[in-house]
């Protein structure tokens, strides 16, 4: 039983890191002169929607958390709206976040903003997929011993590992070394990519070494 | 200055750019002027006491030959060259908010030397612009008030100049140059663009009438003027110059002219490579310097054969350009290789620095554990007799050293008995690490096996602490973030408040899954005997543990106390945000418009006399509340008195007065401010002596700390310039908030709470506009309430200007201290802390200076760093003296 569920949690992951990597080839097909670095803005948004699109089919087809309730329609949408909000929420609190940490205030706010929609897809959207718009259960997954199942488990190692992965990101900008990839924001948002991509691959394999010592309270 | 540019425009005369090294501070460029040397770093110390150059330069040579030289200005020339003026009268340059004065003082001489005319140099120094700088930046109007003034001198001399020519028909030489630049705040010392270049007219009969260039000057080094001078007064080029002659100087000369004094300053240069640099056979500007020789001799050749043709012509001008080439490439590779290191001094000091540190980490464990008692047994017969033998090692190898190296060495020159000292020192160090060494190994199996510490385990806090701490460490090596290092600190501090909101929003919501147990918090420090690995059980302890024991005082705040806990580091956050924008510092950054320079132009007078009013204001509130009624009242009066003297010397406006009026020096202002600080001061120090003598009420040692603290604020509130006084306000509210909402509800341990104040105190030092630059140093502050330059107050309170932030931080820690915690050891642990967290930077960087001595930065970037850190250390000592007296009263009383 747990090993199935680390190998659907694997192949989940691979399919993200897939949606990615996807995110960075398709659109040179059909954009002319497309590149990380030259274009990054567009190509925040193509990964962002990528992202968010994999999460979502995922959430319907694995339906990772199984006590979930059949519920009426009204309920769905007002739990869907909410979830939207919950969205805008962090991306506007990640973008305060960053102008406290310096950001400019004015200049480049598009370029801010982003970065705050692209961190919010890597941590938000899957906590909303995952645990709903319940800050409770939000705050318990993310103390140390509040994980009930391998999904928030992974869950909690990508999303701290994407922000830290940001955090990171930001170290190379005072460095005088010139290049294309020091201006704000894109030294972030890559850090903030591969500390996703980084987190996805390592929690399950994280998970299934410590699959011995892993207790869950509820399981 | 409308003459100077007829003068280069139109009159005989050639401009230059000439390009100044760094430090760009007055002694080394006016020995780099004279000497034509490159001048190190330890100039800049010696700037403030300059001693008699003993280089041979311009104006020993001139003297030598019988010139008689007369001097007027700033008094370090006559520091610098003692008995070699017939006449002079210095102005001492210390004294910054002086502008007008200095310059008189200099202009005074000037009618009746012109006219008297038995002189061969006569040098003049002004001041005036420079102080204008310092005191009110490069955009103030007095600035073309004073070039203007300099234009009508210049003229002056320049026609009377001319006068004298028609009589005696020799050519005279109107040399005019400046010392350094001025940087877009106003001061000098590092190396910026405008602070680097220099402008550089000679001005003579001399020379071809042709319409220069003005709009672009060659660009020459500052060096080339000893050189350009001596060979223009005929005198031997001075021995250590690396500058090459001024060619387009000796251009209207005859050809056979040209190539001598090209030849003299090759010959001098090759001499000077001769001496400095062992396989100088190897070098390209040694090898064009013997090709052009022998070219120069087939040229004599020719022209003694009087072989008046164009073929001496054409090879003339190929000698020429030759000697041109050879004389560039060996000032170039003379100024890259002149510097010298003296190793052996340095290795001494290195070992000092590197063995105290070895012994403060060693004693981690047992200075954070029960009581902090250091018992460094050095009586043990075994450690004697290392002790002896190291001591016989060291001075035998100092010997060897000494008598062997050709070179002078630093270590070498000191008198025996201190050389004798420091050996002691060194080996006694190493004692000492041995015997804590033995002491661990010998207890190192005993205590490992049982388990001592049940909650032991860093929390984020903590792991965020020692990962920036070390993460501070290393980003040190890369001259970037040395250029930067405000941004590292500002990142931290950040992070420290948002790992602070998680953890306070984490003991809020998640309150109710605690035992219900007593847990006292225990004081315990960053535990260094705790292994690097924990699993999951330790974890778990630990967040029991704070969850807990945080829950149990939620329970107690109630309503808007618990908005403000959880609001406070967003509050903060802020703050910090706000503070960024005040200063632009560092190097990248530093040209981005920010709310400082806005505030200090002259068109937003109003809106800065209403912000630091407000500013002391808020100070006032703020302080106010822990003092005695007394200091109370001479707080309120001393910040009234700070807004006057800022209202007084012209920084900010009375609401009641019209916009220009006389601008004093503000004398009596600060001097009664002056008053009001030693007062408080010295009702603190009695409210201290009280509590040891009485012995019965804690609370009287408190009251005190917080005198001496907001004596401090007082203080600091004089010093800073106006536009900064937001900064004192901002940081006063943050302790204020820290200390009610973050460290009293979450029980931080010593150790944390010493780091989140040394972090917050090296923040602030950068908020306050420092960087890692010297012309950053705000010398004015040296000079508030002084009326002539006196050398102790004025360094003093120029020091305690720049770390005003990291002092008011470590005092408001100790305050701290001693009135929130009861147990007596916190104070000593935080003391430990303090020292350890100071020191750990420093000696890693003094080891990386050493390994990086031959960087491209390490003048412009790594020392003025280093000297920044030793002066950082200095005030760190003094504050953990400041500590351990503070330990030691609590001791006695208890
Ligand atoms: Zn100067
Ligand atoms: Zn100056």
């Amino acid at each position: 039983m747990k090993d199935n569920d680390i190998k659907r949690l694997l192949y989940t992951h691979l399919l993200c890191v897939f949606s990615i990597i996807l995110s960075v080839f398709i659109p040179s097909f059909f954009l002319e002169n497309f590149s990380i670095l030259e274009t990054h803005l567009t190509w925040l948004c193509i990964c962002s929607g990528f992202v968010t699109a994999v999460n979502l089919v995922l959430y319907f087809v694995v339906k990772p958390n199984a006590s979930y309730k059949r519920s009426s329609l009204s309920h769905k949408v007002t739990r869907f709206l909410k979830c939207c909000i919950y969205f805008l929420m962090s991306c506007f609190t990640f973008h305060i976040i960053f102008v406290l940490y310096g950001a400019p205030l004015i200049e480049l706010v598009l370029e801010t903003f982003l970065f705050a929609v692209i961190l919010s897809t890597f941590t938000t959207i899957p906590c909303l997929c995952l645990l709903g718009p319940n800050l409770k259960a939000w705050l318990r997954v993310f103390s140390r011993n509040g994980v009930t199942s391998i999904w928030e488990n992974s869950l909690q190692i990508t999303t701290i590992s994407s922000f830290v992965g940001a955090w990171l990101g930001a170290l190379p900008i005072p460095l005088d070394w010139e290049r294309p990839w020091q201006v704000w924001p894109i030294s972030c948002t890559l850090g903030a990519t591969f500390g996703y991509v980084a987190g996805l691959v390592t929690s399950p394999l994280w998970i299934y070494w410590k699959r011995k010592q892993l207790t869950y309270k509820s399981n | 200055m409308p003459y100077t540019t007829y003068l280069v425009e139109k009159g005989a005369s050639h401009n230059f750019v000439a390009e100044a090294k760094p430090p760009t501070v007055t002694m080394p460029r006016i020995k780099a002027l004279m000497t034509g040397s490159l001048p190190g770093f330890i100039d800049v110390v010696r700037n403030l006491n300059s001693p008699a150059l003993l280089e041979d330069n311009v104006i020993r040579q001139a003297k030598a030959a019988g010139k008689r030289i007369f001097f007027y200005g700033d008094e370090t020339w006559i520091k610098l060259f003692p008995k070699h003026f017939v006449e002079y009268d210095g102005t001492t340059s210390f004294f910054v908010s002086d502008y007008t004065e200095v310059d008189n003082n200099v202009t005074r001489h000037l009618d009746k030397v012109l006219k008297r005319g038995d002189w061969d140099v006569l040098i003049l120094h002004y001041l005036g612009l420079d102080h204008i700088g310092h005191v009110s930046g490069p955009h103030s109007p007095l600035i073309g008030r004073k070039l203007s003034e300099m234009d009508g001198v210049l003229m002056r001399i320049h026609t009377a100049l001319l006068s004298k020519e028609r009589e005696t028909l020799l050519p005279n030489l109107l040399v005019l140059c400046g010392d350094h630049g001025m940087s877009e705040t106003g001061s000098h010392g590092a190396s910026s663009t405008e602070e680097v270049n220099t402008p550089l007219i000679l001005i003579s009969s001399a020379f071809e009438r042709k319409p220069g260039d003005m709009r672009h000057p060659k660009r020459v080094q500052q060096t080339d003027l000893a050189a350009t001078l001596a060979i223009g007064l005929g005198l031997p080029i001075p021995k250590d110059s690396v500058g090459s002659l001024l060619f387009p100087v000796i251009e209207g000369k005859p050809m056979r002219d040209q190539l001598r004094f090209l030849h003299l300053n090759t010959v001098q240069l090759s001499k000077l490579l001769q001496e400095n640099v062992p396989s100088y056979e190897k070098d390209p500007g040694f090898e064009q310097f013997k090709v052009s020789e022998k070219l120069h001799g087939n040229w004599i050749k020719l022209y003694l054969e009087e072989n008046k043709s164009e073929v001496l012509f054409n090879l003339g001008t190929k000698v020429l350009r030759q000697y041109l080439d050879a004389l560039k490439t060996l000032s170039l590779s003379l100024s890259t290789q002149v510097a010298q290191y003296d190793i052996y001094s340095m290795m001494v000091g290195t070992a000092v620095v590197l063995e105290v540190l070895t012994l403060l980490l060693l004693s981690i464990p047992q200075a954070l554990h029960r009581k902090a008692e250091l018992d460094i047994s050095l009586s043990s017969p075994v450690i004697s007799l290392l002790f002896y033998l190291m001591f016989l090692v060291l001075s035998a190898f100092h010997v060897i050293v000494c008598t062997s190296a050709e070179s002078s060495c630093y270590f070498c020159g000191l008198p025996w008995l201190a050389a004798c000292g420091v050996m002691a020192l060194i080996s006694a160090l190493l004692c000492a690490i041995m015997s804590v060494l033995t002491k661990i190994f010998v207890r190192g199996s005993l205590p490992s096996k049982n388990p001592a510490h049940p909650n032991s385990g860093w929390s984020e806090l903590d792991l965020l602490m020692v990962f920036g701490t070390v993460g501070h460490v290393l980003s040190l090596g890369a001259s970037s973030f040395v250029e930067e290092e405000h941004q590292t600190w500002y990142f931290l501090v950040n992070t420290l408040c948002l790992a602070l909101s998680q953890e306070i929003y984490r003991s809020y919501f998640l309150r109710d899954d605690g035992e219900p147990q007593c847990c006292f918090h225990v004081e315990q420090g960053f535990a260094g005997a705790t292994p690097a690995l924990q699993d999951r059980t330790g974890y778990d302890m630990q967040e029991q543990d704070r969850v807990h024991m945080s829950s149990s005082l939620s329970e107690v705040l109630r309503g808007h106390e618990k908005w403000m806990v959880l609001a406070s580091p967003w509050l903060i956050l802020a703050c910090c945000r706000l503070l960024r924008s005040l200063n632009q510092t560092g190097v990248q950054w530093a040209h981005r418009p920010d709310f400082g320079h806005w505030l200090t132009s002259s068109d937003h007078k109003a809106e800065l006399s209403a912000l630091a009013a407000l500013s002391l204001l808020v100070t006032f509130v703020l302080v106010q509340r822990g003092c005695s009624p007394v200091s109370r009242g001479a707080l309120a009066l001393g910040l009234l008195g700070v807004y006057c003297y800022r209202a007084a010397i012209g920084n900010v406006l009375f609401p009641w007065q019209p916009d220009n009026r006389d601008i004093s020096k503000g004398i009596i202002e600060a001097r009664f401010v002056y008053v009001f600080v030693l007062g408080i001061l010295f009702t603190g120090t009695k409210d201290l002596l009280k509590s040891q003598v009485i012995a019965a009420d804690s609370k009287i040692k408190t009251v005190g700390l917080w005198e001496i603290y907001s004596g401090l604020v007082l203080l600091a509130a004089l010093l800073f310039r106006p536009h900064n006084l937001p900064v004192l306000a901002f940081s006063l509210l943050i302790q204020t908030v820290m200390t009610k909402f973050i460290w009293k509800p979450l029980r931080h341990d010593a150790a944390e709470i010493t780091i989140m104040h040394y972090w917050f105190g090296q923040a602030f030092f950068y908020f306050q506009g420092n960087s890692n630059n010297i012309a950053t140093v705000d010398i004015s502050a040296g000079f508030v309430g002084l009326d002539t330059y006196v050398e102790i107050p004025a360094v003093f309170l120029t020091a305690f200007g720049t770390y005003a932030g990291p002092v008011l931080w470590a005092s408001h820690l100790v305050h701290f201290l001693s009135s929130e915690t009861s147990s007596g050891s916190a104070l000593s642990h935080a003391c430990f802390c303090y020292a350890l967290i100071g020191s750990i930077p420093v000696s890693t960087y003094i080891i990386l200076v050493t390994s990086l001595r031959y960087h491209l930065f390490i003048w412009s970037v790594f020392s003025p760093k280093l000297l920044y850190e030793g002066m950082h250390l200095l005030i760190t000592a003094a504050i953990c003296a400041f500590f351990t007296a503070m330990d030691q009263t609590s001791l006695t009383k208890s």
